[in-house]
């Protein structure tokens, strides 16, 4: 067994207990043989360094962004509410480009999530190659590159460099 | 004391699926009511499910509702920006009074040159 395989093979059987809670014998054995079987199989596609989930850090950055994230969805929430309950909607949309300097694929997926559940703000397209991200803005503050990605990306951008890089 | 807590976040909840709805009438165009209904649709539903899970403890039922937060918290996003950029590249346009469009300027560039 490989690293990335036994580490598959955790994650499922802990969402698998979870799903059949409370845990008993019959449930755990079926859980093993299935998810033994499943990250024999597809082990390599879903974690691509396993070295990673060993440095212990990362874990304390990842509950640090919880409540970053929690805090910004909230402040998304009371926002969008106030601009749908005005009655003369006070938007100003368009379509801006930032910059991103993640690469990993986790990394950018955890980017994009982010960008869309916080005030205002939801990924469209993502240019992998170049790093771009197109991000439809419900009040467009500034339509320059560099300004925008202070203002939309800047916030979670290190700390999931922390976690995911 | 639970239970009052878990009926607050109801009905919290309740409250933020209410304006993603009226969100999703009022607001102009997809991309706008792409971001009303995802981001207030998602919380409430997420609160919702919180106080459901303070009802019901750490039973079946609960920690059922807590994966349920995970996945939605997880799948929402995606299937947003999944939506935003079908209806983009499919030709929807964004609403009259919309201020800049930098993705339909890159297209336009890249099919230029192609």
């Amino acid at each position: 067994m490989r690293k990335s395989q036994i580490i598959l093979f955790i994650l499922a059987l802990l969402i698998w207990s979870f799903l059949t809670w409370p845990p008993d014998l019959q449930h755990l054995i079926i859980g093993i043989l299935v998810c033994g079987f499943v990250s024999f199989m597809t082990g390599d596609l879903f974690v691509k360094r396993p070295h990673r989930f060993k440095q212990f850090t990362r874990y304390l950055w990842f509950l640090y962004y919880i409540p970053l994230f929690i805090w910004e969805c909230i402040k998304a929430n009371i926002d969008v509410a106030y601009r749908v309950a005005h009655p003369d909607l006070p938007i100003n949309p368009g379509i801006v480009k930032v910059k991103t300097t993640l690469k990993s694929d986790t990394a950018l997926t955890f980017l994009a999530n982010s960008i869309t559940l916080t005030p205002g703000t939801m990924s469209v397209d993502i240019d992998e190659e170049n790093g771009f991200l197109y991000i439809h803005w419900i009040d467009v503050k500034d339509k320059d590159i560099q300004k925008a990605t202070e203002i939309i990306v800047k916030i979670f951008e290190d700390v999931l460099r922390r976690i995911f890089e | 004391m639970n239970e009052t807590i878990g009926m607050f976040f109801i009905i919290v909840g309740l409250i933020f699926d209410f304006f993603g709805c009226l969100g999703l009438i009022r607001l102009p165009d997809v991309y706008n009511r792409l971001q009303a209904s995802t981001k207030s649709v998602t919380l409430g539903t997420c609160g919702i499910l919180f106080g459901l899970f303070l009802f019901k403890g750490f039973t079946a039922a609960g920690i059922k509702a807590i994966l349920c937060i995970l996945f939605i918290l997880l799948t929402a996003p995606v299937s947003a920006h999944a939506l935003a950029r079908g209806a983009h590249k499919s030709g929807v346009k964004l609403w009259g009074k919309s201020v800049c469009d930098k993705y339909e300027e890159d297209k336009n560039a890249l099919s230029k040159t192609a």
